[in-house]
């Protein structure tokens, strides 16, 4: 007999009961801690405050404690939190010239003022299983204490720029409040400050394979690293009626500054570009792949051929946010009864009608 | 039958604990998107951008419906969310649960109660009223889109009422198959003026588009639009002279309440092929059958002695 798909509220009940129990896994293993998400899984808490978009290491390792790890559903609950909040205002542009600095590295300068700062970094380890970690009670090597460089850092950029070789970055014409993506809907040609708030919110993923792609001829301008810079930078906000700037707190950024050829065009002299990467945290993936892109998308500005995915502004800032992806995904599971039962109508009807005249034919 | 749930915890303005606001979204927001609506309205069939918000669903789940529902919901309100047609598909469900929790206005499953009524993928077959609004989820509000991906072109088309694109599509489908081929998300001419999406309903559900009584909202959260349909007006599904347009038709009344001229969902009911037709709008075939129709299935089992449906 007939059993409807009912019992969706049931059935709703049942399942968050079971995930809930899923996610406690074996209640013999103790509980993991928020705390120590946010103080043992630093990468996965960077990543989802900077594609949630919302800089607070304790609501992230919350998010991803809730999320069982999954990242990209912790990012979206990080976003729907944030969401809520009332916003009061834009902070002044971060200094990174004036960060204190705990890694930066160019690839372009063998030596540099301010020098080279290897900092924490995977990048000269070796890929092997350390066995050590997976015993309990592992107490690190005690790491060589960090001197606090108090040597003046410049920019890699700007140093080029006293030489005119590189283009400046000067704020482009406008309004000086930056465009806010999350009080505004996305707008096309996007002005460079949407698409790099669209840059920092989007996949790591996603930037990373698009960046990957113009290295390998997909929209080609050949890059260098010219500055990957880590540290903290303070945040600096000005209340109306206070009048001068007071320092909010201090964040951990992560800033990657592509250098680019450039042969020059109508109108501009042969000298580097830029394309700009910054991420919450310690990100170089993210911020290396948000520079390429950046780079790809100027290519209209710098009168390249627009040939490829990355040089597509509307292809890449349209399907660059996972939180968008994966919702209109994973929205194929609602059930589409009404549209299939459509589509059943009509292919019978066209079946029906092509068996006649297949008939008619051989009579 | 009334299906009319107490207003719930949330109905004090503050809810969620007192954290969140009445209907979850701030009312900044709601003043926002109140803003897009009135623009809306004022040029049927437009699609207004606005600041849509993240919303604790995903995307694609009816974060733009809901949006405008937060928006227009008060206190007085009473609010229907159907999917499918049904109100127990579990996004209905889901749906209706947050609002009665974070707004904590009554719920009902009879259309004829419901202020506001959310919908996914149908409209309900009773007429709507003049006292009624009707919220659509939209996942793609551009009708061209499938045929021209890019926003900046798309915008430019509607500016200048360039429609060809999609006339050329009609008649490619016309010469190809005989019929245009397009059986749901059908395309309509709003007003005389604007070509509207009118999310993927059947096109069955189009012709009560035209004229309705009812003031139809439609929200695409993802793509961050609205836009409206003001009452009693003019709404066309595109066509040609020599092919007018033409809704599905089911042969067969539903199995379990006899109702024709309504949209069916088909139900599979063993691995042999054996299947039947119901009503997809679950409250009206519920009131029929409390009025007394039988279906050919509810006939059958009334026979042998056992319900049809339970």
């Amino acid at each position: 007999m007939y059993v409807a798909t009912k019992g969706g509220e049931a059935a709703i009940e049942n399942s968050h009961a079971l995930i809930a129990e899923e996610r406690r896994g074996d209640p013999a293993v103790p509980e993991l801690e928020a705390a120590q998400i946010r103080e043992q899984l630093g990468g996965a808490v960077d990543r989802v405050m900077t594609e949630g978009s919302l800089y607070d290491p304790d609501l992230a390792a919350l998010a991803i404690k809730q999320a069982q790890g999954d990242l990209v559903e912790a990012i979206f609950l990080l976003r729907a939190f944030r969401t809520t909040l009332p916003r009061f205002g834009a902070s002044a542009p971060i200094d990174t010239g004036a960060m204190t600095i705990r890694r930066r590295i160019s690839a372009a300068f063998k030596d540099l003022p301010g020098g080279q700062v290897l900092g924490p970094t995977y990048d000269y380890t070796h890929r092997l299983l350390d066995f050590t970690l997976a015993a309990r009670g592992e107490t690190p090597p005690v790491a060589p204490e960090e001197d606090a460089t108090d040597a003046a850092m410049p920019r890699v950029a700007d140093i080029l720029g006293h030489e005119g070789l590189i283009e400046p970055e000067t704020p482009p014409p406008g309004p000086e409040q930056p465009y806010d993506l999350t009080r505004e809907p996305m707008q096309f040609p996007a002005g460079r400050d949407q698409r790099l708030q669209n840059l920092f919110r989007g996949d790591e993923g996603f930037l990373l394979a698009l960046g990957y792609s113009t290295q390998r001829g997909y929209g080609r301008n050949h890059p260098f690293a010219g500055e990957i810079r880590m540290g903290t930078v303070q945040v600096e906000f000005t209340p109306e009626e206070l009048g001068f700037p007071i320092a909010l707190g201090e964040i951990e950024v992560t800033e990657c500054q592509m250098v680019n050829q450039f042969k020059g065009a109508k109108g501009i002299a042969p000298q580097f570009t830029r394309g700009y990467g910054l991420a919450f945290g310690q990100a170089e993936r993210k911020t290396m792949g948000m520079a390429l892109v950046d780079r790809a998308l100027r290519a209209d500005e710098l009168a390249e051929d627009r040939l490829h995915p990355p040089q597509d502004e509307e292809f890449v800032l349209s399907h660059s946010d996972n939180v968008e992806a994966s919702g209109f995904v994973s929205h194929l599971k609602l059930p589409h009864y009404v549209d299939f039962q459509s589509e059943l109508v009509m292919l019978r009807g066209m079946r029906a009608s092509a068996e006649a005249m297949q008939k008619e034919a051989a009579e | 039958m009334s299906t009319l749930q107490p207003a719930g915890s949330g109905a004090q303005f503050h809810s969620i604990d007192g954290v969140y606001n009445f209907a979850y979204l701030d009312e900044q927001t709601k003043r926002m998107i109140r803003r897009a609506l009135l623009k809306a309205v004022a040029i049927p069939g437009y699609q207004v951008p606005f600041g849509g918000r993240e919303m604790p669903v995903a995307y694609g789940w009816g974060t733009g419906g809901m949006q405008v529902t937060a928006s227009i919901l008060g206190v007085d309100d009473v609010l229907k969310v159907i999917d499918q047609g049904a109100d127990d598909t579990t996004n209905a469900v889901s749906i209706r649960r947050f609002f009665n929790r974070t707004a904590g206005v009554p719920v009902t499953e009879a259309t004829t109660e419901a202020t506001v009524i959310q919908t996914r993928h149908r409209i309900p077959e009773k007429t709507l009223r003049e006292d009624q609004v009707i919220v659509y989820q939209v996942p793609m509000p551009e009708p061209l889109r499938k045929l021209e991906p890019r926003e900046t072109e798309t915008r430019k088309m509607h500016a200048f009422a360039e429609y060809g694109l999609m006339q050329v599509k009609l008649y490619e489908d016309i010469s190809r198959h005989g019929e245009i081929t397009t059986t749901y998300d059908y395309p309509v001419e709003v007003n005389a003026r604007y070509m509207m999406a009118p999310s993927p309903i059947p096109k069955f559900d189009n012709p009560k588009m035209h004229a309705m009584p009812a003031l139809q909202l439609f929200g695409a959260g993802r793509e961050k639009r609205i836009y409206a349909i003001p009452p009693y007006t003019k709404v066309r599904s595109l066509d040609f002279n020599d092919y007018p347009f033409e809704p599905q038709q089911f042969e067969d009344p539903c199995a379990l309440c006899d109702a024709k001229g309504v949209f069916l969902d088909e139900v599979i009911l063993d691995d042999k092929g054996d299947h039947m037709f119901v009503c997809s709008d679950s409250d009206h075939c519920r009131d029929r059958r409390a009025e007394g129709h039988m279906g050919p299935r509810a006939r059958e089992a009334a026979e042998k002695g056992y319900g049809a449906d339970e």
